[in-house]
């Protein structure tokens, strides 16, 4: 098991170098292929009014006139031991983790990251407890009653879900429940209060993305529960489970459901993992600050650091929460076999 | 790395006489798998109104200019005259009339009909394209990995566990937003379609990839391959007429349903700004105009509608799809 463990957390470290290099090629290659310069990326420190001198030095001083190999190596460094950074006016120390400095605040992108943390993790973790509950508790019903009214309904609600993008329902829940009069009964998106500022405040301004977001994935996990139940009930071991005279609670729940929630721990990892990178949709329609927002902001201005260090902070949590399904896997599955 | 045991193991006594008496006897008139499927989904109606309004979407995208020019209508056309200076709204309300049957856009009065119309244009165009480009990485990858297996599945394996532990939106997003309105000798919609199309497709591909290098590693363990081989056959031979014709049943069934995925990919690249430039009609787009004028419920009932029968429609035909080609159900 602990071979297990180092291995898998070499790979998630080399997965996460992979992410770095490929990222950073991107978002500084591509920008150059199609026509920025070192001088136009350095410009972005110095403001408009400096001249072509002025711009010419920083580039230089700032290593845009580097090879990417070593800007990256530089970067790289940046995150395990900080970084100084000098655009003319003078010497800024970025402290390590350093994901890079930003084009438009001049401040190090890392501690902003923080900021918005708790945002995207209490929109994740709520929406996730009431999708998983939902989800699953929608999609076992259905199965074991296959056929019935609450089957054809629930998977036709559920097919609806998957259907419907998230800023389609996030507008028209804000129309009905925020800013329309008849059935206002939660405040407008946008803001956003501290769990340990005041719980109460935090969950009522969280409700209505919570609810958006859990039904969208819970539509999913209904259709993908039923679909594992129908599979796992007709499984010999169920038949020798009733056989053995266990009550079919016991059958259902702790030899059914065990067997058909494998393959749903794996796709609810890399779902959780996806959003707490930054709920991206569900935080633009209801203007939440979390991760997502500020990537998306970051890319609309065309801040290339922010948007390096929110990508990369995205998929450290993707990767970590694979790693961390592979390690329950071992745990929930007894046919699982590490090697 | 994680694989299951073999826990049933003892199920090597199937004898080729055992095979005969499991079709034997009821099997009188032989049919093809694809009879199979069809004589399925013919008695799927849900499915066949899926595929029937899948098929619609495809006309009213390719003869969107007949049918907006029925109305006398341009996507792009102000109509200024027909908006209220002082609310921006339309004066009527909604503006819907016997010529603007989905009514007008507040502020500059475009027409939401021919822009709904029009927006299935760029919405199928990138989701078809998008999808096509996913299947040929992913089965061409997909098929490598599980022939070949050893160092060559490794290889493809960890590029797919790479590629799955991106953070797509935010990459998508980043990448559609930080190419140029002119860039690789392109410019305009043309730039957009192909950059959309590219990064939607290059993200997908390993989800296909997946589901193609199981099947392929069960598939070639299977009698006709081993007998191809004896007879002489080769690598690429085995692989594009042994496997690849026993893989189009998964290939169509997850094409299909990744169409409607892509069509949600592609709004929501648009909703956020980095999608097909404006003035061009897009789902996503027009959505985003409206949340700010989300008084006027049609403005975003339209094309929200668009996109949710859109990717219903595919839903619906990519279930039925996959329960009619579906072999364990035979």
């Amino acid at each position: 098991m602990v071979t297990y463990i180092i291995r898998r957390l070499i790979w998630a470290f080399v997965m996460l170098t992979i992410v770095s290099i490929v990222t950073f090629a991107i978002f500084f290659l591509v920008p150059r292929l199609a026509g920025a310069t070192s001088e136009s990326l350095a410009a972005r420190y110095v403001g408009r009014t400096a001249s072509a001198e002025q711009v010419k030095i920083a580039a230089e001083k700032l290593g845009f006139n580097d090879p990417l190999v070593v800007q990256y190596g530089r970067f790289a460094k940046g995150i395990v031991a900080g970084a100084d950074y000098d655009y003319g006016p003078g010497v800024e120390h970025c402290p390590a983790p350093c994901f890079g400095y930003s084009f438009l605040t001049r401040l190090p992108v890392w501690p902003d990251l923080m900021d918005r943390l708790p945002v995207t993790i209490s929109l994740a973790i709520g929406a996730a407890v009431i999708w998983v509950i939902a989800g699953v508790a929608t999609g076992v019903l259905s199965a074991l009653k296959r056929g019935s009214v609450f089957d054809r309904a629930a998977m036709s609600v559920a097919l609806a879900g998957v259907s419907l993008p998230i800023f389609f329902t996030g507008i028209v829940s804000l129309v009905v429940f925020s800013y329309g009069t008849p059935f206002r009964i939660t405040a407008p998106g946008g803001s956003f209060t501290p769990f340990d500022e005041n719980p109460a405040m935090w969950a009522y301004n969280l409700i209505l993305p919570w609810i958006t977001l859990a039904f969208l994935y819970a539509a999913g996990y209904a259709r993908l529960t039923r679909a594992g139940m129908l599979e796992t009930m007709n499984e010999d071991y169920i038949r020798t489970a009733r056989a053995k005279g266990l009550n079919e609670r016991t059958v259902v729940v702790k030899h059914g459901l065990r067997g058909a929630l494998t393959p749903i721990l794996t796709i609810f990892g890399l779902d959780l993992g996806l959003l707490l990178g930054g709920a991206v949709l569900t935080e633009s329609t209801y203007s939440l600050p979390g991760m997502g927002k500020y990537a998306i902001d970051a890319i609309l201005a065309q801040d290339l650091p922010k948007v390096m260090g929110v990508t990369l902070v995205a998929a450290f949590f993707v990767v970590f929460a694979n790693l961390i399904v592979d390690l329950l896997y071992a745990v929930v599955d007894p046919r699982v076999r590490l090697g | 790395m994680t694989a299951p045991m073999d826990v049933t193991g003892g199920d090597t006594q199937a004898t080729p006489e055992a095979v005969v008496d499991a079709s034997g006897g009821k099997a009188i008139q032989g049919r093809s798998l694809g009879q199979i499927a069809w004589m399925r989904l013919k008695r799927d109606k849900v499915a066949l109104a899926g595929g029937l309004i899948v098929i619609l979407l495809i006309l009213i995208a390719v003869f969107a200019p007949v049918i907006v020019g029925a109305f006398g209508q341009d996507p792009t056309q102000f109509n200024s005259d027909l908006i209220d200076s002082s609310t921006m709204a339309p004066k009527t309300g909604t503006g819907i009339s016997a010529e603007h049957l989905f009514g007008l856009e507040p502020v500059n009065g475009r027409d939401i009909f021919s822009r709904v119309v029009y927006g299935a244009r760029i919405s199928l165009l990138i989701a078809f394209l998008a999808t096509l480009l996913s299947v040929v990485i992913g089965t061409l990858l997909g098929v490598t990995a599980g022939y070949f297996g050893g160092l060559v599945d490794s290889i493809i394996s960890k590029t797919m566990d790479v590629f799955l532990a991106f953070p797509i939106l935010v990459f998508a997003i980043a990448l559609a937003g930080i190419v140029p309105d002119s860039a690789f000798g392109l410019t305009g919609d043309t730039l957009r379609v192909s950059l959309l199309v590219f990064i939607i497709g290059f993200f997908n591909w390993p989800y296909i990839g997946r589901i193609i290098r199981g099947q392929t590693l069960s598939l070639r363990e299977r009698e006709f391959v081993d007998a191809a081989r004896s007879l002489g056959a080769r690598g690429p031979y085995i692989i594009f007429r042994e496997l690849l014709p026993n893989l189009v049943a998964p290939i169509l069934v997850y094409a299909t349903l990744l169409i409607p995925t892509n069509v949600l990919f592609e709004a929501a690249l648009s909703f956020l700004g980095v999608g097909v430039r404006p003035p061009t009609p897009t789902w996503g787009g027009m959505l985003s105009d409206a949340v700010r004028f989300y008084t006027i419920p049609h403005f975003m009932f339209f094309p929200g509608m668009a996109i949710f029968i859109t990717v219903l429609a595919f839903n619906l035909f990519g279930d039925g799809l996959r329960d009619a080609l579906d072999p364990k159900a035979r």
